[in-house]
This record gives C-alpha cells, sequence and structure tokens, in this order.
C-alpha cells in the first residue's frame, strides 16, 4: 500500500471536506457517547445546541467568535499569500497592552472620540508588532513563523510585566490586574444584559471587505498570484516586499481590534491570562474555513460553540472537560485526514501508475 | 351559602397552592455549583475543593445537587460559566480562583437572588460572601519542617503570583523556618499561572540549580514534588496531601479541607439564614492541617511542631507575632505585637532572609 497524489483535485470536494470531517466528528461523538452509557442524541443536544438555544447563549456566541474571527480575517489574507503569521497572538496581546494602557489614561475623558481613540490605539499596537516581523522578514530574510512565534513569547511577557508594574490597579492590594476601565471606555453593548458588543459588527464589515479585497481587486489577484508562485508574481512585477508589510501589518491591526473587541468588552480590564490562545485558534479557523471569508465565519462559530458546548456538557450532564479538546481534535483529525484523502489516494502495491502521470 | 362555599374554595385553593408551593420548595434539591480554576485530578487546590464538594453531597444527601466546571479561564470564560449556572436555577455557586472575582460580582448583580461565594480575592456585595483559609499558618508549622531538614540552609520556593495571599505563605514558611533555623534563606522563583506543571517543574529544577535543598510552592499541581524525588531532594507539599508524589522525600504538606465551610454556607441557604460575610478560617477550625509526616523527620522537630500547633489552636502563638524585620532590616513587627487580619490581607514585602524583590 502507497498513497499517491490524484492527478485532479476535486474542487467540490475541497469545500466539502469540512463538512464531512464534522459529520464524522458527529457520528464519532454520538459513539463514543454511547459507549460512556450516555444518549447519544441528548448529549451530541447538549454539546451543540442547547449552548444557542436562546438568545443569550446565541450572544455569547457572538462573543466568542467576534475576536476569533476578527484574528482570522487578518491570517486569510497571510495566509492566501503563503505569509505565514502565526504572531496573531503577539499582536492581539501587545494591543490589548497599548489598548488597555490608553483606555487607563482615558478613565476621565468623555465624548464621541474616545472609543475610536483606544480602538485605533488596539490597532495600531497590533500593526507595530506584527512590522517587526515583516522588517525582520523584508530587510534580513528572517523566517515569519519563527519571528512571530518569538514575538508572541515576549509580548506575552510585556504584558505581565504591566499588570504586576506599572498599570496595576493601585487599590488592588497587589493583584495582578489593572484598575476595571471606566463604563465611557466600553465598547456599547447590543442587547441590555448581554455581553455582545459593536465589535462584532467590525468583524462582521472586515469580513465584507476582505472578501471584495480577494475578489474584486488587483490587491487580491496579487496576493493571491505570490501565494500560487512567488516567482512569477516577482516576473509579474508585483513588489513583494510591499505587499509583505502591507499583509502582516494589516493583520497585526485586525488582532490589535480584537483584543480590545476582549478587554474593552466584555474582560473591562487588563488581565494576565487575557488572550486563551485567539491568536492561535484563528490559524486552525483559517484552516477549516479554506481562507474563504464565507468558510472563516462558520470555522469560528463552530470552533466557538465546541468552548460554549464543553462548558454546558460540564453543567447540564458532569461531563469532563476533556470532551471540549477531543471534539476540537477529532474536527481537525477529520479535516486533515479528508484533505489528504482528496489530494491523494491510496493504492495497493500491485498497481503501479507510471510517476510521469504526476506532473507536479 | 355561595359566598361561604366560594370562600371555602378559595381558602382550600389556597391552601393547595401553598402546599405545592412548600412542597416544591422542599422537593426540588439546593443546586450547589462550583467554578474551578484547573483541572480536578488528583491532588493540588483544585482537588481539595472537589474532595469538600463530594464530603457535602454525601453529607447532605438528596437536598443538595452538586455540579462544576473544571479549568475555567479567568477571563472572559469564566463570566459565561457563572452565568449559564445562575440561570440554569443554581441558588448557591463557589467560584473558587481569586480571577473570577469581578465575573463573580457582575453577575451577582444580575441574579440577585443566587447566593454567590468567592474564594480569596477582597470583594462582597449583597449576594456575594467570601471565605478564604489561613493556609499561612499550615506554612508556618510547614517551614519548621523544612528549616529542620535543610543540610544547605537554602529553601526554594515556586510562587504563581505576587499577591498577597502568596507572599503571605512565602513569609510564614520562612518564618517557621527561622524558627528551628535562624541562618535559613529562601529563594523564589514566579511562574505567573496557577497551573502548569511543565512551567512548575522547570522553575523548581532551576531552584535545585540554585542551591535549595527543600522546595515547596505555591502552585496548584505536584510537579514541585515530582521534581524534588526525581534530584533526591527534601520537598513540602501544599493544598492536598502530596506524598504520593514524593514516596522518598515528601516531608508534609500544608493542607485545606473546605467542606466544614461548605456545609455551613449550604445549611445556611437551606435554613435561609444566608449573610454575605467574609470568613478566614484556619487550624483552629481544621480547615487547615499539616498531613502526616515522613518517617525521616526527627521525632524532636515532629514534637516541636505539634507543639506548636496546639499554641496557634489555643491562641497563644502567632505566625506573625514581633519582632519580625522585612528584607533590608526595617522591625514591620514590634515585639509582643501581632499583625492585624487586614494587615495579613495587604501584606507587600519580603521577611529577613529571602532573596530578590517582588514584582511590583
Amino acid at each position: 500500500m502507497r498513497i499517491e497524489k490524484r492527478l485532479h483535485d476535486s474542487q467540490l470536494m475541497v469545500y466539502l471536506s469540512p463538512l464531512l470531517a464534522l459529520l464524522l466528528t458527529l457520528i464519532s461523538g454520538a459513539l463514543l457517547f454511547a459507549l460512556l452509557g450516555r444518549p447519544p442524541l441528548g448529549s451530541l443536544y447538549t454539546f451543540f445546541i442547547a449552548p444557542i438555544s436562546d438568545l443569550y447563549g446565541l450572544s455569547e456566541l457572538a462573543v466568542k467568535v467576534t475576536p476569533l474571527l476578527l484574528c482570522a480575517i487578518g491570517l486569510t489574507l497571510c495566509f492566501k499569500a503563503k505569509i505565514w503569521n502565526i504572531g496573531a497572538e503577539g499582536q492581539f496581546v501587545f494591543g490589548a497592552l497599548i489598548g488597555g494602557a490608553v483606555t487607563l489614561q482615558l478613565a476621565e475623558s468623555e465624548g464621541f472620540w474616545v472609543l475610536p481613540v483606544i480602538i485605533a490605539s488596539g490597532a495600531l499596537a497590533g500593526m507595530a508588532w506584527a512590522a517587526i516581523a515583516a522588517l525582520l522578514l523584508t530587510r534580513f530574510n528572517a523566517n515569519e513563523i519563527l519571528t512571530t512565534i518569538m514575538l508572541n513569547y515576549i509580548a506575552v511577557n510585556l504584558l505581565l510585566w504591566a499588570v504586576h508594574g506599572p498599570l496595576k490597579d493601585p487599590d488592588g492590594l497587589n493583584f495582578p490586574e489593572s484598575a476595571l476601565f471606566a463604563s465611557q471606555t466600553l465598547l456599547p453593548v447590543l442587547f441590555e444584559d448581554y455581553r455582545v458588543s459593536i465589535a462584532i459588527f467590525i468583524a462582521l464589515f472586515m469580513l465584507v471587505v476582505i472578501w471584495v479585497v480577494l475578489t474584486r481587486t488587483l490587491l487580491g489577484f496579487q496576493l493571491r498570484v505570490m501565494g500560487e508562485n512567488h516567482n512569477a508574481a516577482r516576473f509579474a512585477g508585483f513588489n513583494s516586499k510591499k505587499l509583505i508589510w502591507l499583509l502582516l501589518c494589516f493583520s497585526g491591526a485586525m488582532a490589535g481590534v480584537a483584543a480590545i473587541s476582549e478587554t474593552n468588552g466584555p474582560v473591562g480590564q487588563l488581565i494576565p491570562t487575557l488572550s486563551l490562545g485567539y491568536g492561535y485558534a484563528a490559524i486552525i479557523v483559517v484552516f477549516m474555513g479554506r481562507m474563504h471569508p464565507l468558510g472563516i465565519l462558520l470555522a469560528s462559530c463552530l470552533l466557538g460553540l465546541t468552548y460554549l458546548g464543553g462548558e454546558m456538557a460540564q453543567i447540564d450532564q458532569g461531563l469532563p472537560k476533556s470532551i471540549t479538546g477531543l471534539f476540537q481534535g477529532m474536527l481537525l483529525f477529520y479535516l486533515l485526514a479528508c484533505d489528504l484523502l482528496i489530494s491523494y489516494r491510496v493504492v495497493p502495491n500491485s498497481r503501479s501508475v507510471k510517476p510521469s502521470a504526476i506532473t507536479q | 351559602m355561595t359566598l361561604l362555599t366560594r370562600k371555602t374554595f378559595l381558602r382550600l385553593l389556597g391552601a393547595a397552592s401553598l402546599l405545592t408551593l412548600s412542597a416544591s420548595v422542599f422537593a426540588a434539591p439546593l443546586k450547589v455549583g462550583f467554578v474551578y480554576v484547573s483541572p480536578i485530578g488528583d491532588a493540588g487546590w483544585t482537588y481539595q475543593h472537589d474532595e469538600a464538594r463530594k464530603i457535602v453531597q454525601k453529607e447532605f444527601g438528596d437536598k443538595i445537587e452538586t455540579t462544576f466546571v473544571e479549568s475555567v479561564a479567568e477571563g472572559a470564560d469564566a463570566e459565561r460559566v457563572i452565568r449559564n449556572m445562575a440561570s440554569r436555577g443554581y441558588d448557591l455557586i463557589f467560584t473558587t480562583s481569586f480571577g473570577y472575582m469581578n465575573p463573580t460580582i457582575k453577575v451577582a448583580k444580575m441574579f440577585p437572588k443566587v447566593k454567590f461565594e468567592h474564594a480569596t480575592g477582597y470583594k462582597t456585595a449583597a449576594n456575594v460572601g467570601n471565605y478564604q483559609a489561613r493556609d499561612y499558618e499550615g506554612r508556618y508549622l510547614a517551614g519548621m519542617v523544612a528549616g529542620a531538614m535543610s543540610k544547605k540552609e537554602v529553601i526554594g520556593y515556586v510562587g504563581a503570583f505576587p499577591i498577597p495571599e502568596v507572599i503571605r505563605g512565602i513569609n510564614s514558611f520562612m518564618l517557621g523556618a527561622q524558627a528551628v533555623n535562624p541562618n535559613v534563606k529562601m529563594k523564589v522563583v514566579w511562574v505567573n499561572t496557577w497551573h502548569d506543571p511543565a512551567k512548575e517543574r522547570e522553575a523548581a529544577e532551576s531552584l535545585i540549580l540554585q542551591g535549595a535543598d527543600v522546595l515547596t510552592m505555591h502552585t496548584d499541581s505536584a510537579a514541585t514534588i515530582q521534581a524534588a524525588e526525581a534530584k533526591g531532594i527534601y520537598s513540602v507539599g501544599f493544598n492536598s496531601d502530596m506524598s504520593a508524589y514524593g514516596p522518598k522525600t515528601h516531608l508534609t504538606s500544608s493542607t485545606q479541607h473546605w467542606e466544614s465551610i461548605y456545609s455551613a454556607k449550604i445549611k445556611a441557604v437551606l435554613d435561609g439564614t444566608w449573610k454575605p460575610e467574609a470568613i478566614w478560617h484556619g487550624l483552629k477550625e481544621n480547615v487547615v492541617a499539616l498531613s502526616p509526616m515522613n518517617p525521616v523527620v526527627p521525632k524532636e522537630v515532629v514534637a516541636k511542631v505539634d507543639a506548636y500547633k496546639m499554641e496557634m489552636i489555643a491562641g497563644k502563638r502567632a505566625v506573625y507575632q514581633g519582632p519580625i524585620y522585612d528584607q533590608a532590616g526595617t522591625l514591620k513587627v514590634a515585639e509582643g505585637k501581632t499583625l492585624s487580619d487586614e494587615e495579613l490581607h495587604q501584606q507587600n514585602w519580603y521577611v529577613k532572609g529571602i532573596d530578590g524583590k517582588i514584582p511590583q
């Protein structure tokens, strides 16, 4: 038995693969619940439907999806151009740190300009953090995977330093948290008593923007060409350095806005464990969503739902926390397996195909 | 006549509805929820809370129904989990980590009929109580054992966050060690997490490299104990009895037992006498204890620890009784004086003999 490349990738299957993976995950999940001696359908209901069965649940899904989606929007453009920005996490955290510092400065300020300034500061900070990687890549040809990962650790430690030091709540008994943000510096919520804020509209708007950019503009064409073939892009006269700067900075800005959606939204202060890994989860979202705007929207909802479902399964069914990781792992495993079998096929050794038939 | 029948009828109706109402009050078990910051596992902070949950479940039988959610990150997720519990008819919710303080207060405002109890932290509200353990008393006794067993006279301490609760533990351990060995020194490494076994282990190993020959920690896992066992040096556990993780080298553990607090709070809610209060229980109330000692600890040390323990329970001895000097040699507690609870809650200085500075 060996694995060989298929002659043609089925375009349809590329898009069907995530759905197939979801279906397989549900079937395996149901089997697993049955083996644990629990009603399979009821348990799946608790996990996937109950969390969003009322308006509050839906609003909480939006709360969870907002930062994921914003990070994923920036990463989509980068990954399309094969710029492997693994640093959304660091850009998020640095955006949170600077945005938080600005917010604390503006605690006494009133006016329509306060929120735009805060959002812009977060975006600029995320951008600045990504720009370091852009500079290292364009000037010194330093691999962006490594630099962005390293910058993540630096950002996290800067945040720790800040909440233990200059930004610590003076009345907080040395607890490593900033003061609670003033109410006029918080993003307005859409409904009273719910936590979903206007940030979800920013995310959806930016989603439309990248959709248009990808399908209707020269820039979108350029970055797709660059992703397909770097040399071809150069021969066509595209300025790849400019593109790298643009994409990394945009991605950083989106992560920065994601940070503000969290700090000036549901959290309302700076704390050491701000990000909860949104920047990393967004990478999964982008690949699960096939780097397509609609895809990443669905993928971020699905991933967000697994977190909510995991909590619900614990509260209502007393299932262990590991069920969340299990579902996320199964989803990813089946997705990778489906992708592999869509591009490759398993052939028994007795039958051989001339390698010359393979063009790539 | 008709009037009378109607009156009787109404009375009967009233009685009947009262009966069903009271029946439903007594029939429906009190729903008690627990929110945990780390996985329950086999040892540590969350493990002890869950042991206590099991004990009160047994004690109250079908009068209560308990549920928990584990590994809830201190951030945007915590508020959702607490709120989901509150909105699903939980009557009493215990949130067991300091980072849950602000989310608990926020949710409590929205659910004035639900009672909340937050462990550690410093805020209370109309329906939010606060409970803590005087773990520093156990720390002092455990420190005596460590001081007696250290040959190099260097103790290593893995700390989570430099908040008063942890600093108090460090100082108390040091004072206990100095009570049996005035020359003993201490080194502290901060890991900035409550639960990350890999990080805790790394920190423990770095302390061993710095010359420490007895280790202890204020984090949630037993990684420090395992690291010490692997290197063949002594260790002192925390939260739960950790002897299983260091069969040869574990000396004793300073442990917490929350069942008396949980039992009292649940009983108060059942009786309708619950009040929001801040309670701080220790050795005297059996919330803090010392686990059985390793046979390598000399008998006279065990006897001295026991004697000190009895004196503390009887109120004849305090952990912070003067004279106590800080690192710079300033007299912090004068001879014949002790620290008040408020001063203990705000502790942000190291006693003499501890290396390094508190991250500020």
